[in-house]
């Protein structure tokens, strides 16, 4: 079916919500087999699969909706009771559920939808689908239901339509359902209903409150008639009057409906349907009879809907509600991303002006801009607020992961997860998904030791990969752990010899040998799965995250299992930052690794301070980075604290506290080490942005060269 | 005629999208006209229009009958046209619409 109005933007809403309705359906489906009643889930499912196949109607996406009404009729048949939901089923419709977000990907990238029977791998879904339809019988057809011209030739019907309020948020239109029904008759009288359309005072402009009635002559049956609205039937009430009824039928109809019966009557008389004169004697019996009842009962009265399914309705609508309690608007991320630069623009002239306003010596103006200064920084916060998400969202990911890993391999794994409200920035999301997947898939493959392993170790034949997230000193840090066999230090070892990356003999600790398996080119699985195991991957993993000025390490216990620790920064835009100067040169530390400020007091010649007994390693600024000129007379020690490890870092001068928006260095920069960005100081000057992990790795080797 | 009038011009698209913004125009465009007056609206450059474009007109041809206004079409677009004619709405703006002459 063709809908002549201009889709666009329309299907961009389509594409994001059925992509929605797709992960709630797998949730749905991998909680499925967990609960003791199943039937919400089920319904779940069954919603998911209708709805998509409702909105890709309406986009004339026919490839989906042939495919999905298959899936469908299947979800109905396990709603009836008539076939089990079992893990081989839930397999398929995961399956198949990958299957219809793939051709949801190819709408996206305007790509000419193939057919599901002719494709290889929809054909062999869609085989395996009429397995459960097989005694189906004309419950269940197997393709998209196809308008049936009735004997007789044309009829003429009435049709009542009021759409309920969702209609236009679900992205439907009222009136492309109507061109629709045109091009299957002929719409001989229409009338709009703008009674419960209330003054633009109290009108939800995107609320749909419109009715329509509507004589219609056509030669297509009700069944038929009814499928032009089946995408919509969830939030529209349509009453179909056959041809030839008798004026009884009508009065029903006025009775159900919410209009009043004169002004109802009128319409229909004016639809042609009934004359002026059965009207008037059909109100006057209306008028003696029944006391008023609730619509849920007429509805049910009239037999077109059970009493349960009127339960069902409103409990929903009661959902409804009490979802819109915590509404949210979708906001182009674009538009984020420029609100944060401009923010990011604000600190600056902030700190311009309040250098300025200093400089003049007069009071009120320097309390005013810090006044001023105040305020852009809570502006700061509630900007980088608002692009954080929870992580819980990307864990979710990982159920399916887990699931279809599990069988994959002949494992039975659990994901045990935590800390899913934990905050971060939506970029730093969308970059970690990959290394998350890798480090996951790794946990399942290496990790977890085969059942009959964990059997000898007197383990739960259950292996349980476990995903955490806390924040921790200005830095998310997401925990991959598993509780298999740990990594086999001596097999690293080997493994790292025999690819050259150590020289046998050399003593290292547990920690440097586990570190190796994030060395490019290594792999310790004895045989290789699909899954992993290729060699590449842990190393991508470490680069992926260091990208994203975060690092990551591993800790592991023989027989006991394995932690990857990943620490990213919370937000990529925008940190406080600690001023140094070193020469004419300043550099900013960010100020959550800024522990304390010492006086400089090492022994010439020495590369460590001593820090109230303890031995404080520190590295020079000036030496590090090669800045011109002589130490100044009395120089300082900024005291920083990264991943557990204290070290200093020795300036000229300490200038303090400032905000700083980093901007990232360009790519002729990418090769050094120690500066993760730069940012532009309110006096217009450029400052480094100390990249404080690299220094961490920069010190310990310092630390191993000077022990060795 | 000594009627006031104030002219409202809505261009592209009158849709769902744009549905809470136009509203808020229509409100305070209505509010602007004295008792007795008329707002009239040039829909000549709307490209399209949907049902909550359609439920949007009655709205505030609703709130100006019931405030002593009144609501004109005063120029439309063949979207709009169209739109009117399929629902059966060209009459009932385009009663108001002989008076704009």
């Amino acid at each position: 079916m063709a809908t002549p109005i201009d889709l666009d933007q329309v299907l961009h809403t389509f594409i994001a919500e059925a992509r929605e309705l797709l992960e709630d359906m797998e949730a749905a489906l991998l909680r499925v087999g967990d609960e003791a009643d199943p039937r919400e889930s089920i319904n779940a499912i069954f919603r998911a699969a209708h709805t998509i196949k409702g909105s890709s109607g309406l986009f004339g996406l026919d490839a989906i909706v042939a495919f999905t009404h298959v899936a469908e009729s299947v979800l109905d048949r396990v709603r009836e009771g008539a076939v089990a939901l079992d893990p081989a089923l839930v397999a398929l419709l995961l399956g198949c559920g990958d299957y219809i977000g793939r051709m949801i990907d190819a709408v996206e990238r305007a790509e000419h939808q193939p057919d599901p029977h002719a494709d290889p791998e929809g054909a062999a879904l869609l085989q395996r689908l009429q397995v459960h339809l097989v005694d189906a019988g004309a419950s269940a057809s197997p393709d998209a239901p196809a308008p049936a011209p009735v004997e007789g030739g044309p009829a003429r019907w009435h049709l009542s339509l009021r759409f309920g309020p969702d209609v236009l948020r679900n992205g439907m239109d009222p009136l492309s359902f109507i061109r629709y029904l045109a091009t299957l008759g002929e719409i001989e009288q229409l009338v709009t209903l703008p009674d419960a359309v209330p003054g633009l005072d109290t009108l939800d402009p995107e609320a749909c409150c419109l009715g329509f009635e509507i004589a219609f002559v056509t030669s297509i049956d009700k069944a038929a008639i009814e499928n032009v609205f089946e995408f919509v039937i969830d939030d529209c009430a349509l009453r179909i009057v056959p041809p030839g009824s008798q004026v009884a039928r009508y009065i029903e109809l006025i009775r159900s409906l919410p209009e009043g019966p004169a002004r109802l009557g009128e319409i229909l008389v004016r639809c042609g349907s009934i004359t002026a004169h059965e009207l008037e004697a059909a109100l006057r019996v209306q008028a003696e009879s029944v006391p008023p009842r609730r619509i849920g009962a007429i509805l049910a009265d009239q037999g077109n809907v059970a009493p349960q399914v009127v339960d069902a309705a409103l409990a929903r609508q009661k959902q409804f509600k009490e979802g819109r309690a915590t509404e949210s608007v979708r906001v182009d991320a674009d538009k984020l991303d420029r609100l944060i630069n401009l923010v990011g623009e604000l600190i600056i002239a902030t700190a311009g002006a309040n250098l300025v306003a200093r400089r003049t010596r007069n009071l009120e103006l320097i309390e005013r801009n810090s006044t001023l200064a105040d305020l852009v920084e809570e502006v700061r916060d509630s900007a980088l607020q608002l692009r954080m998400v929870k992580i819980g969202g990307t864990f979710a990911r990982f159920k399916r992961v887990v699931h279809d890993v599990s069988r994959e391999l002949g494992k039975d794994i659990e994901l045990a997860v935590s800390g899913e409200d934990t905050e971060l920035d939506k970029t730093v999301v969308e970059k970690i998904g990959d290394p998350l997947m890798h480090l996951v898939r790794n946990a399942m493959d290496h990790g977890i030791d085969s059942p009959a392993r964990r059997a000898e170790r007197g383990k739960p034949s259950t292996g349980t990969v476990t995903l955490n997230a806390f924040h921790d000193s200005g830095s998310i840090v997401i925990q991959v752990g598993d509780d298999g066999g740990g990594l086999d230090r001596e097999r690293i070892l080997a493994k790292a010899i025999e690819r050259g990356l150590v020289e046998p003999g050399r003593a290292m600790s547990d920690a440097e040998v586990h570190a190796l398996i994030f060395e490019p080119g290594f792999s310790t699985a004895e045989h290789i799965t699909n899954l992993s195991g290729r060699g590449v991957g842990m190393d991508v993993v470490r680069r992926n995250i260091e990208a994203l000025r975060g690092n990551v390490g591993i800790a592991s216990e023989p027989g006991r299992g394995t932690t990857v620790t990943v620490r990213l920064p919370l937000t990529l835009a925008i940190i406080n930052g600690f001023q140094v100067g070193v020469g004419k040169s300043v550099f900013v530390v960010p100020m959550d690794v800024v522990d304390e400020c010492i006086e400089f007091c090492a022994e010439p010649g020495q590369d460590y301070a001593d820090l109230r007994g303890q031995v404080l390693p520190f590295i020079r600024l000036r030496e590090l980075f090669d800045v011109p000129g002589r130490p100044a007379a009395r120089q300082n020690i900024v005291v920083v604290k990264h991943a557990g490890q204290k070290f200093g870092l020795v300036v000229d001068t300490l200038m303090g506290e400032a905000q700083t928006v980093i901007k990232p260095l360009s790519r002729m920069f990418a090769q050094v080490r120690g500066i993760s960005g730069s940012s532009i100081l309110g006096s217009g000057d450029v400052a480094l942005i100390v990249d404080v992990p690299a220094l961490v790795s920069h010190a310990q080797a310092l630390r191993t060269l000077q022990s060795a | 005629m000594g009627m006031t009038s104030s002219l409202l011009r809505i261009d592209g698209e009158l849709t769902i999208y744009r549905a809470a913004e136009l509203a808020a125009a229509l409100r305070t465009a209505l509010a602007a006209v004295a008792e007795g007056g008329a707002l009239d609206l040039d829909l000549s450059e709307v490209a399209e229009m949907d049902s909550a474009g359609v439920q949007l007109l009655l709205s505030a041809r609703r709130s100006a009958v019931e405030s002593g206004r009144a609501l004109r079409l005063a120029a439309r677009s063949a979207a709009v046209e169209e739109v009117l004619a399929i629902l059966h709405l060209t009459a009932l703006f385009g009663d108001t619409v002989a008076e704009a002459h």
